[in-house]
């Protein structure tokens, strides 16, 4: 018997409940693998901030490549210190921010590496269902070779690399990627 | 590795228009490219499971807060989640918020003149049994006024935000109430395609699930994408 999927509808403007504190911290002082922090900011067709109304997911592996699912058999290490999920809210100037750790590279078709990268989810009063994109790290030979970029026409792929910015001493390496909704410099998203 | 098998699309009709412009937030929000196609990976297949580390703690009554009890009509509101195949899927996480019975959120971007009540916060959390069975107490919310255009009020609702074993079936969507004069008026509502998926957002009457001279219960059942069995269904 086949069921209808049930519609999706806009997460609102209001959905402040679900951000638990701490839900953008991914990492414990024994997660394994280089702290990285990654933010920007959630923008419109006009290039307005998405204020205080947007909300994005992560999804990631650990330092190793796996995931903290009971799917991933793939045969590489857990890591019981890192979940790989993040729920950060937009501020009053549309900036989301998680601090994790850079993921490992995830086997993908035809036994190929896929290059690290995170998933992104994006939530938002105005989008009548969330958004499926992901962010890919600047200077990764994989990137090359990743079937999901590949898939994308090359003018459009910078949209989804963030960019690394100037470190500090013992700072973690930030990386920037805004998620444009709308225009010129949209940024890809997938059809998952 | 052999590539995993990734989950059917949703069920033509059921997915918003993402351009809608009765719903006037949807204009410089909507993206306009055509969405890059891709095969899923083991990154869409898996997801985030429902541990109280990572969401906090579970709960399913919203009817008490601060040591009182919320104003309104209480009602249970219950389900099941199934996928498309009407198959169970346990172990869900699912989270409702909601205004209060003035319709009002507890939240500070929430100007509508209404009054707040401190013993309602508006947010539950609960995990599916075995039969993918859900279940919250919580408080009838009221309608509101919103800036979409003049004079325009969202009809009743609950949102839902649910996660199921993989990214792919993520679901946020929201629950009506039948018979609201406000539902055929409502754009957020109508951007459902499909009239038969938009009725299947309105939760029905279930007096049988009813605690007698305490609650009222509604059931909406959800169904979330299913995953493909063989690489031949796929």
């Amino acid at each position: 018997m086949a069921l209808r999927t049930t519609a999706s509808q806009t997460v609102g403007p209001f959905f402040h409940g679900l951000l638990s504190p701490g839900l953008n911290n991914l990492v414990g002082p024994a997660t394994r693998g280089e702290r990285i922090t990654i933010g920007g900011r959630l923008l419109d067709g006009d290039g307005a901030a998405l204020a205080n109304d947007g909300m994005v997911e992560i999804w990631q592996a650990n330092a190793e490549g796996r995931y903290d699912h009971p799917d991933d058999v793939q045969e590489l290490p857990r890591d019981p210190h890192f979940r790989g999920f993040g729920r950060c809210g937009t501020d009053a100037y549309g900036v989301f921010e998680f601090q994790t750790i850079k993921p490992g590279p995830v086997a993908g078709p035809e036994g190929k590496l896929q290059a690290p990268h995170i998933n992104v989810v994006v939530f938002a009063r105005g989008l009548l269902r969330h958004l499926y994109t992901r962010l890919y790290f600047p200077g990764e030979p994989l990137n090359e070779s990743d079937p999901w970029l590949s898939a994308v026409e090359p003018a459009r792929r910078p949209t989804l690399i963030a960019a690394a910015e100037p470190g500090g001493g013992q700072r973690p390496r930030r990386y920037r990627f805004d998620i444009v909704l709308q225009g010129e410099n949209e940024t890809v998203f997938f059809d998952v | 590795m052999n590539q995993p098998l990734g989950y059917r699309k949703p069920t033509p009709g059921t997915v918003p228009v993402l351009l809608f412009p009765a719903y006037k937030s949807t204009v410089k929000r909507a993206p306009q490219k055509e969405p890059a196609t891709v095969e899923a990976t083991l990154c869409e297949v898996t997801g985030p499971q429902p541990t109280a580390e990572l969401f906090g703690s579970a709960s399913g009554d919203l009817t008490h807060f601060d040591g009182g009890e919320a104003l309104g009509e209480r009602i249970i509101v219950f389900g099941r989640v199934l996928d498309d195949q009407a198959r169970p899927v346990r172990g869900a996480l699912v989270e409702a918020w909601q205004a209060n019975a003035a319709g009002r959120y507890a939240n500070p971007g929430d100007r509508h003149e209404a009054p707040l009540d401190p013993h309602f916060q508006g947010v539950g959390r609960v995990v599916t049994g075995p039969e993918g069975e859900y279940r919250f107490l919580t408080i009838r919310p009221g309608a509101y006024p919103w800036g979409n255009s003049y004079n325009s009020w969202r009809p009743a609702h609950i949102h839902f935000s649910l996660f199921g074993a993989g990214l792919a079936n993520r679901l946020v969507t929201q629950m009506y109430f039948p018979g609201d004069p406000l539902l055929p008026l409502d754009p957020i509502f109508n951007s459902v395609p499909d009239p038969e998926a938009r009725q299947l957002l309105v939760c029905s009457l279930d007096l049988a699930s009813t605690r007698p001279a305490y609650a009222l219960a509604y059931r909406f059942d959800i169904v979330l994408r299913g995953r493909y069995a063989t690489p031949m269904d796929e």
